[in-house]
């Protein structure tokens, strides 16, 4: 037992009470933020590493070391679910649970950070000229293909993640909660999903800086949500980037007190700050 | 959505009470029904479902979540597996809202949301790796859980937060097994969020062999 253990219901209530205050008073830091680009729109040739057409329906896999900048450019009718892990030990993922939890919010953006299951930061969201993902209701299944569209053969997220975790000796059982980005979700005050869109607008694009050293799969699907009546995703480009160093007060590292003790606790693993 | 039960406790087959903040596990025939009983209210019950026969076939949040097109757990919310299967149904339950996207504390996630003091505390992952570890089972196979009792409103503006538990004392849910499963559950040591009042207590755990 610990001292906290022993504290009361009430002197635990005002330490939560003062850290969602504390969390909601950088809101206005994190809004504005994204009203403004950080990386160019362009990124000049000499700073791509890699480019790579996913077809729709497919998957792709790297490697994103950390400092380096993965963007992923909307093609005009796609979603792209996701997965991360700590390329060093796979045991290590992106937590869907934790990620929406620690930052109080299910509608992340520029400024927000994807966490593991370690507390430790995966990839921070540098830039996203969309701003309407879904970090809770997860990818495409051939279950909700056939929902969806009367067909469960065709391509879905879970199977590209298992083909890709399968390729890194993973199996089943790595496959955990994902993300879709250009996929608006909102919950409804009865607890209805509603579609917001943000899949349809070709050249919208999201970085995303590894902050360890990050293996990234991408599947292009549709997300079970989307009510388009064809399935028809259109190809997105994803693209490898030596990106800026972030500076001191770079703002997904400092926007926030919890993004603040997450990189507390992924630093070490590289020898404190890059 | 609430839907009350009556059951003749006397007639369970199993009748077992958690300890505040311990882990439990037990196994669910095909056609039992479990029900937990939050003994004495708001308090946050962690749980997770294997295919007993092969449990890399196990609950999925996000495959329940996008089945049922709604974020929360109530009364008729089918349970799903990673594999597209129903693993139970939620057929009793006096507290109308469940939670299955928060996931389970942590020591790690403790860090980060309340600061680098509250590492050295209980946390359900702890009790989930304990009870997992007696099957062979690891980390790797604690994936997104749901959190009986649990109090996570997603607003529409996508603010989220654990808010105070709405269940009363005695209040249970019930849940009939679809497949044969494994049952984890982590009665949530948490005190500092108010998923459990600030104050974890006991729950009671009982099983009839038949729904009805
Ligand atoms: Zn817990």
């Amino acid at each position: 037992m610990t001292a906290l253990d022993q504290a009361t219901p009430e002197e635990n209530r005002a330490r939560y009470e003062a850290l969602k205050a504390g969390a909601h008073e950088k809101s206005p830091r994190l809004a504005q933020a994204a009203q403004e680009p950080s990386n160019p729109a362009r990124i000049k040739p000499k700073k791509v590493l890699h480019r790579e057409l996913i077809p729709g329906g497919w998957y792709w896999s790297t490697i994103v070391p950390r400092g380096e900048t993965l963007r992923i450019v909307n093609g005009g009718t796609g979603s792209v679910s996701a997965l991360f892990w700590n390329a060093d030990d796979t045991s290590e993922r992106y937590n869907a649970g934790d990620t929406v939890k620690i930052q109080w919010h299910a509608h992340l953006s520029k400024g927000r950070v994807l966490f593991s299951d370690m507390g430790r930061v995966l990839m921070s969201i540098t830039d996203d000229t969309c701003g309407r993902h879904d970090f809770i209701a997860g990818g495409s299944t051939p279950f909700s293909n056939r929902r969806r569209y009367g067909d469960d053969s065709l391509r879905n997220s879970r199977d590209n993640f298992r083909l890709a975790a399968g390729k890194y000796g993973m199996g089943v059982k790595d496959v955990a909660p994902c993300m879709t980005f250009f996929a608006g979700v909102t919950t409804g005050a009865n607890g209805h999903f509603q579609w917001t869109g943000g899949h349809d607008r070709a050249g919208d694009y999201v970085d995303l800086r590894a902050e360890m050293n990050v293996l990234a799969v991408l599947s292009n699907c549709p997300h079970p949500l989307d009510p388009a009546p064809q399935y028809a995703p259109k190809s997105v480009e994803a693209i490898l980037w030596r990106s800026p160093e972030p500076d001191e007060d770079d703002l997904c590292r400092t926007a926030t007190e919890e993004a603040v003790r997450g990189f507390e606790n992924t630093d070490p693993l590289f020898g404190g700050r890059a | 959505m609430t839907l009350f039960i009556d059951r003749d406790y006397a007639a369970a087959t199993y009748d077992f009470t958690i300890p505040a903040r311990k882990p439990w596990s037990g196994q669910l025939r095909k056609g039992q029904v479990l029900r937990i009983v939050d003994l004495e209210g708001q308090q946050a019950v962690d749980t997770l479902l294997y295919n007993l026969s092969n449990t890399t076939e196990r609950y999925s949040a996000q495959d329940t979540l996008t089945a049922q097109g709604a974020a929360y757990i109530e009364a008729g919310t089918a349970l799903m597996s990673n594999e597209g299967n129903v693993m139970a149904t939620v057929i009793a339950d006096t507290c109308g809202r469940h939670d299955t996207s928060a996931g389970a504390c942590s020591c790690e996630s403790n860090t980060v949301r309340f600061g680098h003091h509250t590492r050295y505390m209980h946390a359900c992952r702890e009790n989930f790796l304990l009870e997992v570890s007696k099957y062979g089972m690891t980390k790797r196979d604690i994936v997104g859980n749901i959190n009986f009792f649990m109090n996570v409103p997603i607003m529409p503006d996508g603010e989220v937060t654990i808010d105070d538990g709405i269940s009363a004392p005695l209040g249970y849910v019930d849940l009939r097994a679809d497949m044969d499963l494994l049952v984890v559950i982590s009665n949530c040591p948490q005190v500092n969020n108010p998923c459990n009042g600030f104050n974890p207590t006991p729950v009671r755990v009982l099983v009839w062999d038949s729904a009805v």
